[in-house]
């Protein structure tokens, strides 16, 4: 009888200290004061999509005139075709497998913030060349867990494919689509290797980088170099207001894709 | 002891056997390795000694520095030569073959790199 007294007032007070300890400790989680996970630098929680930031540093963007492609039916193709030999992308002969670092989407694909309940014909047939959109805020870059992702300083949405281990994090992350998983060996696949550029291997995320490797060369994207002389595509520094890219913007009226989501997407649709 | 005829004999062959890999490559030291070192160049981007120890070291510092960082791409060696600091493109220009360079001494150390399941290696005329 003693003994079980005695117990049963070392759990009361235990119970109690524990009762009184728990919420500090949950308080204290609450206001932040202990970090689950460090933030990526350059991402912040998704801001309204109107706010202007500071406008400092590159920020390399594309403008996509949507008409002269729809003027011209085969040059998505040749700039699909440009973009993905150079870049040793494989073609894998079915949808399950797709390897795509450019491509051609609907209207309603594209811009689903942008549905009407009644489409003009020319709308709904209108080809938009979608990519990356290397946006400046990315859910794909936080959703890494080894930083293979990352955005350079040059604004692009970079990749360093030594460091993918392929948990796909990214590809449920990116609301564009626009990354593709490597689930075979891409190697057999490709049509004609390019032995400037490097492959990759099964198990690896893939997507449009930019052409970070052409830029450093004082070229323009493939894709671009390709839609530049139909005017259907410009490609330049967003921040800088005397760019070709920016005088553009000025003019026209332009749609990025899900803006509602605040990835600011640096692609922008002439439709 | 009973069977002694037996057991000295059978321990005889038994230690023979077992040794076998220690005296059959005894003095030999087998073939050591020997890159093909490359014509069109004197010099590498680092001298020998620190290239045959460290080239891994190196080729992951150029990747970093070059896609995050933003580095240069072009490289000088000391006797004043332009390289490219890329494996594709820089390495392979003058180490032309993978076979008769890389795998020389990968393969005497036993060491399978990864570099080549995406990185392509130049085409050989064989």
């Amino acid at each position: 009888m003693d003994n079980s007294r005695r117990k049963f007032l070392k759990i009361a007070g235990l119970t109690a200290i524990a009762g009184i300890g728990a919420p500090t400790a949950f308080n204290s989680l609450l206001k932040g004061e202990v970090h689950a996970s460090t933030a990526t630098e350059g991402c912040y929680p998704a801001a309204e999509h109107g706010v202007v930031t500071a406008t400092s540093g590159k920020r390399l963007g594309f403008v996509i005139d949507t008409k002269k492609f729809a003027a011209d039916r085969d040059l998505s193709k040749r700039c699909i075709e440009a973009c993905h030999s150079i870049h040793n992308v494989p073609d894998f002969g079915n949808k399950k497998d797709e390897i795509k670092w450019i491509w051609v989407e609907n209207y309603e694909h594209a811009f689903p913030d942008n549905s009407q309940q009644k489409v003009s014909e020319e709308v709904e047939k209108l080809p938009i060349m979608t990519l990356c959109n290397h946006c400046q805020n990315p859910p794909c870059v936080r959703a890494c867990p080894t930083q293979a992702t990352f955005k350079n300083a040059e604004g692009a949405t970079m990749m360093d494919f030594h460091r993918c281990i392929g948990c796909r994090f990214c590809m449920a992350a990116c609301p564009y689509g626009a990354r593709s998983f490597n689930w075979r060996d891409p190697r057999p696949f490709i049509k004609k290797e390019n032995p400037e550029f490097p492959t990759r291997m099964r198990g690896v995320v893939e997507k449009c980088l930019m052409c970070y490797e052409r830029l450093a060369e004082g070229k323009l994207p493939a894709c671009v170099e390709v839609a530049q002389p139909a005017g259907a595509m410009f490609f330049g520094d967003l921040n800088d207001p005397s760019s070709e890219i920016s005088q553009v913007l000025k003019e026209k009226f332009t749609i990025q894709r899900k803006p509602s989501l605040g990835t600011k997407p640096s692609i922008f649709y002439i439709i | 002891m009973y069977d002694k005829n037996k057991i000295i004999p059978g321990l005889i062959v038994f230690v023979g056997l077992v040794t076998f890999p220690i005296w059959y490559g005894f003095g030999g030291g087998g073939k050591l390795p020997n890159p093909e070192k490359p014509t069109i160049a004197k010099q590498c981007v680092m001298p020998t000694e620190e290239m045959r120890k460290s080239h891994m070291v190196l080729l992951n510092q150029w990747r970093d520095d070059i896609i995050r960082m933003g580095g240069t791409r072009k490289g000088v060696t000391a006797d004043g030569t332009d390289y490219v600091r890329s494996l594709q493109k820089g390495c392979m220009k003058c180490h032309a073959s993978k076979k008769k360079f890389c795998d020389e001494c990968h393969n005497y150390a036993a060491v399978n790199p990864y570099c080549w399941d995406c990185h392509l290696q130049p085409k050989e005329a064989n």
